[in-house]
């Protein structure tokens, strides 16, 4: 286990360590990391990194193939753009979290704020608490899956990401409808929730998806 | 005489300026179908341009220096300010960004092999980038735009330099629309859409909502890429002092101010002709905004919008900038509304010359379409070969008027090179009126 202190030795030396990090030295934890932006960022390999405390805003941003745990809370835009591997948030996070992101999994152990997997892009997204309004706005491919409530404008102009809101929906966005939960669906709603390690039960989801009547433009939309 | 007289003098039918025929024409078509024009391209309408402007020369105040014989060198370096490999092109004259999706591949590639062979980049856009983009191009700048269709940190470190886009300048302000017959198989992959719908591009960043954040934001690029490549923050024309100012702020390397003549692939015409100011008007008020930082020179501003000739190259630098970008005179330049084609324009109910139904897909010079027919018509070697040529045109021009100035770089050109044939182009440009020391709002007489 590598250990790195952010505060002793910068930010730039903790991502081009790890963005440069190979054979063995897979295990990495970051202490003193007392909110900085851009933590482990830009990682393309199979680490295993712990950051010990809270974090700024896009920590294991544009993430592919490493697991990040936060021992702590994130800022806004955990996990955005990330393309594979795992980000595991022991706290809140703050919004955009898992914004655009392409794949992967991001794990919000506590509440998410606003705007959680805007313009998703494939990425699942498991939020053991609840989210904030214009949640997976414009989502278009992965899944949201929220075992506390849901803010305003759930899936605003979705596309085709797929969400799972265990508590109330505040309102839905534009296009967005709930959507009957079939066998396949709880069968991946389970998947999720055990990769996610949350002990939640799929029956008391409900599903929201897009009713593509915005698929194409059409003036009679328009308002 | 009587009334129904047919031998007395008439009055002739007059057209109101208001009323204008292609007012009527609008007015009847929007009454036919209830939904507001879109299109491609920048704006149309005659605003205070480039044109408006001479260039003084030397004759005995100034020392001209001799055509073709002395040196004027037209280098640039972009990104001096923070990146590790800042960009030097051998001319101040970029392609801007236009995405795979809005374009063919093969107009994409013949962007690529015209830039290179001129020795300048190009630039991606919504959508990604491409396999064969990165491979004709010798510089690829590429585009972080709001939408981040087809956005990949991969991708990202092939990058030479990293535009992140606020805005362009046919819509300060607003998100694209590509219609569904541009949604290839291959497009909506990039794009994680189905095939076929009409795509939204989203007119704001998801993920930060103003100048602190882009500041963070840059950051984390920064941190991705090693620091690198030169960040760029490209701008719609609207506010450019402030904006200019913030871009700074944030920490961008090079600003890119796109004027109102800026294209896009496709947009609503009513934004396109009433949102944003002229390229003209935008240039030194970016400076000023630069100088008053003491950045001027250190960030580098590159000026895009309604950039045609040498003349346009030569006053845009004049007034300050480091640099210009063109889009839509590089895509004429490899064939866009070539006469050739006319036939086929007239069928879609346009001519050559003044198509702009880019976002229906059916161009037939098989630029802006997915059509693989129509796509095939464009030969890549050949245009681009055209692409450099006319980037050789502009940048010749460019230099025999800086040599009749007096200049050995078309950096040294300066606005004391320039007057104005109009007020308005005289207020805009900060240079005087010609034939006098007066610059509106400045004094003088």
């Amino acid at each position: 286990m590598q250990i790195y202190d952010l505060e002793a030795d910068g930010l730039r030396g903790l991502n081009a360590a790890l963005q440069g990090a190979s054979g063995n030295e897979t295990g990495w934890e970051v202490v003193n990391p007392r909110g900085s932006h851009a933590i482990a960022v830009g990682l393309d390999a199979p680490l295993d990194v712990t950051v010990t405390g809270s974090t700024g805003y896009y920590c294991a941003g544009m993430n592919s193939q490493a697991t990040v745990r936060v021992a702590g809370n994130v800022g806004p835009g955990v996990a955005e753009n990330m393309m594979s591997g795992t980000v595991i948030v022991d706290g809140d996070a703050s919004q955009y979290a898992g914004a655009t992101g392409h794949g992967g999994l991001l794990v919000i152990k506590g509440n998410a704020s606003s705007r959680c997997g805007i313009s998703m892009k494939g990425i699942d997204i498991v939020v053991g608490g609840n989210v904030g309004h214009m949640s997976a706005f414009m989502g278009q491919a992965g899944h949201l899956v929220v075992c506390g409530d849901a803010g305003d404008a759930l899936g605003d102009s979705i596309y085709e990401a797929k969400l799972f809101v265990r508590g109330s929906v505040k309102s839905l966005g534009a296009d967005c409808i709930e959507k009957e939960m079939r066998p396949e669906h709880v069968e991946k709603l389970t998947e999720l929730l055990e990769q996610a390690g949350i002990d939640a039960n799929p029956s008391e989801f409900k599903r929201y998806g897009s009713a593509r009547k915005l698929y194409n433009f059409d003036i009679d939309n328009a308002y | 005489m009587a009334k129904d007289d047919k031998t007395a003098p008439q009055t002739l039918p007059r057209y109101s300026n208001t009323f204008t025929p292609d007012v009527n024409a609008e007015i009847r078509r929007a009454a036919a179908t209830g939904i507001y024009d879109i299109r491609g391209g920048g704006a149309k309408r005659k605003v205070p341009h480039f044109d408006d402007l001479v260039f003084l020369g030397a004759s005995m105040s100034r020392y001209p220096l001799e055509g073709y014989r002395e040196r004027c060198d037209t280098n640039v370096v972009l990104g001096s300010r923070y990146a590790k490999n800042p960009i030097e092109l051998k001319i101040p004259i970029t392609i801007a960004g236009m995405s795979f999706g809005a374009l063919s591949a093969q107009a994409k590639e013949a962007l690529g092999r015209g830039a290179s062979m001129a020795g300048t980049s190009t630039t991606t856009g919504d959508g990604g980038m491409t396999p064969e983009e990165r491979g004709q191009s010798k510089t690829l700048v590429y585009q972080y735009l709001p939408s981040r269709y087809g956005m990949n940190p991969n991708d990202l470190r092939k990058a030479d330099a990293i535009e992140v886009v606020v805005g362009q300048g046919a819509k300060p302000g607003g998100g694209g629309m590509l219609l569904g017959q541009k949604i290839s198989d291959r497009v909506a992959e990039m794009r994680t859409l189905p095939k076929g719908i009409d795509q939204r591009s989203a007119c704001r960043h998801p993920d930060w909502t103003g100048p602190d954040d882009l500041e963070i934001k840059i950051l984390e690029l920064r941190e991705i890429t090693g620091w690198e490549k030169p960040i760029y923050v490209k701008v719609g024309a609207a506010r450019p002092f402030f904006d200019t100012t913030l871009a700074v702020k944030a920490g961008a390397d090079v600003v890119v101010i796109d004027g109102m003549q800026g294209g896009t692939a496709a947009t609503q015409d009513v934004f396109i002709e009433h949102v944003g100011i002229p390229t003209l008007a935008c240039i030194r008020e970016a400076v000023a905004a630069l100088q008053e930082l003491g950045m001027h020179r250190k960030v580098q501003l590159i000026v895009s919008g309604g950039i045609r000739t040498g003349a346009d190259v030569a006053k845009a630098l004049a007034l300050g900038a480091d640099a210009v970008s063109i889009g839509t005179a590089a895509m004429v330049a490899i064939g866009d509304n070539d006469p050739k084609w006319e036939t086929e324009y007239n069928a879609l109910g346009s001519t050559a010359g003044a198509y702009d139904d880019w976002h229906e897909g059916r161009d037939p010079a098989g630029i802006s379409t997915q059509d693989p027919e129509l796509s095939k018509r464009l030969d890549p070697v050949e245009a681009g070969r055209r692409l450099n040529n006319y980037l050789k045109v502009l940048t010749l021009e460019a230099q025999t008027l800086a040599r009749a100035c007096g200049k050995n770089h078309v950096h040294n050109l300066e606005p004391e090179d320039l007057q104005a044939l109009t007020v308005e182009a005289a207020a805009m440009a900060r240079v005087p009126l010609a034939g006098t020391s007066w610059i509106p709002g400045q004094g003088g007489m």
